[in-house]
């Protein structure tokens, strides 16, 4: 495990969500689920949208990334999220309601595009729930 | 001169006026602050965003991409953010002025994306086309907006019905200065964009998972997103901006007639009680 700490930078549109060292950081993206140490090689990422685990000198923190874009550099790390969320801001009723929404529509017959959105919001209310129930 | 009376009932009316103004002003004050406070807080996204693809956009070289070339559309779309209220100075007409003004913008290319009724009256008035409207989203400005305008606008993009698409808001410097801006979207021309970023993190060379290609088709329609969001929230702030500007003066304004009104309605009593001591010492005069 490499040493040190780098500093991780989330940003959304309405705030900076998080800004503070961290030395280890877990993601899911586009490619696989990424895990960040400092030091890594530049890199710009695709989120998909799943849980974060940030690792700091306070413990892990945890929060719900939905969607945007990562930018790894050696020393800095820049998350720029569409929209993400902390466990106690999550409304557990509602994210089971579109997890069930969005089966009903996976198992639907309907074609293109609305599959891929259905995918995606079914994993956005899995990893509200995964991280809400936690709490 | 007026009578007392009408100088009277002519006050009386600038004062309730004047009311109504001084009390607008209170209230785009404190939607200022507020949306001053949402301004600011949405600029780190905005900025970095803008780094960002300005520094993949220069370290990725030459891609071709559709949203980096020109298409064959010599249509040109607008997005025209004004306000949904008036009174507010010169805010609506100076932003659409600054659309009809400019001279890459002619009038038959140009497709309107409307963002606030005020400026879409004028549009109208002017002959303009408005593609679409969505007038209600500048009342409360949410980032899912932003997603589904840049969603319709990228559509018409790839299929060829727009050629370029800009962006017409009115960005806040602080709470006296609003400067109507126009800004190009799409396509991108890497020039614009690079300036920017040359301090800090050059000289590493950036990888990309998945590939620049298809990172660039994920990433821009959000960097589109995103600016169109930072301008909503920027002109928010100016439009409350503006308009307190405009009650401030119309207020002092007001204050200014009172004071004259009062000045002449004085002089109009004066001249009549030393009319009637006038017409009462004759008269006394003529007895004896």
């Amino acid at each position: 495990m490499a040493d040190g700490t780098f500093l991780l930078k989330i940003i959304n549109p309405d705030r900076i969500f998080f800004e503070g060292n961290a030395s280890f950081v877990e993601l899911h993206t586009s490619e696989g689920d990424v895990g960040i140490y400092p030091k890594h090689i530049p890199m710009t990422f695709i989120v998909e949208p799943g849980v974060i685990r940030i690792h700091t000198e306070e413990g892990i923190k945890e929060a719900a990334l939905h969607a945007g874009f990562i930018e790894v550099l050696e020393d800095k790390i820049t998350i720029m999220a569409e929209s993400v969320e902390w466990p106690d801001e999550i409304d557990i009723a509602r994210a089971e309601e579109a997890k069930i929404r969005a089966e009903r529509r996976l198992s639907g017959k309907e074609t293109g595009i609305d599959i891929a959105k259905a995918e995606l919001a079914l994993k956005r209310s899995l990893a509200r729930i995964q991280l809400g129930s936690k709490r | 001169m007026a009578s007392m009376r009408d100088i009277k009932r002519r006050k009386s009316s600038i004062q309730s006026t004047q009311q109504i103004t001084k009390a607008m002003k209170l209230v785009s004050t404190v939607k200022l602050q507020k949306a001053k406070a949402k301004a600011e807080e949405s600029k780190p996204y905005f900025q970095t965003m803008y780094q960002t693809i300005g520094s993949i956009l220069s370290k990725s070289g030459a891609i071709n991409h559709p949203y980096l070339v020109k298409n064959d559309s010599n249509k040109k779309a607008v997005i025209a953010i004004s306000a949904n209220r008036g009174l507010a100075g010169g805010y609506n007409t100076n932003l659409v002025k600054l659309v009809t003004s400019d001279e890459n913008l002619p009038k038959e290319d140009v497709l309107i994306y409307n963002i606030g009724s005020k400026g879409r009256e004028i549009f109208l008035r002017k002959g303009y086309e408005i593609k679409a409207d969505y007038s209600e989203v500048i009342n409360q400005p949410l980032y899912k907006d932003a997603v589904d305008i840049t969603q319709a606008l990228l559509k018409s993009y790839r299929d060829g019905e727009i050629g370029e698409i800009y962006l017409a808001y009115t960005s806040f410097k602080n709470t006296v200065s609003h400067v109507p801006t126009l800004m190009k979207l799409l396509p991108m021309d890497q020039d614009s964009v690079k300036v920017e970023e040359e301090e800090g993190n050059s000289g590493a060379l950036m990888n990309y998972e998945p590939e620049p290609e298809e990172a660039l088709e994920q990433l821009i329609p959000k960097y589109v997103s995103s600016l169109i969001y930072g301008a909503f929230s920027e002109a928010v702030a100016s439009e409350n901006g503006a308009r307190m500007q405009a009650m401030d003066s119309a207020t002092s304004n007001a204050e200014e007639m009172i004071a004259g009104l009062s000045l002449m309605y004085n002089r109009a009593r004066q001249t009549s009680i030393t009319q009637e001591l006038t017409e009462i010492i004759a008269g006394a005069d003529a007895i004896n």
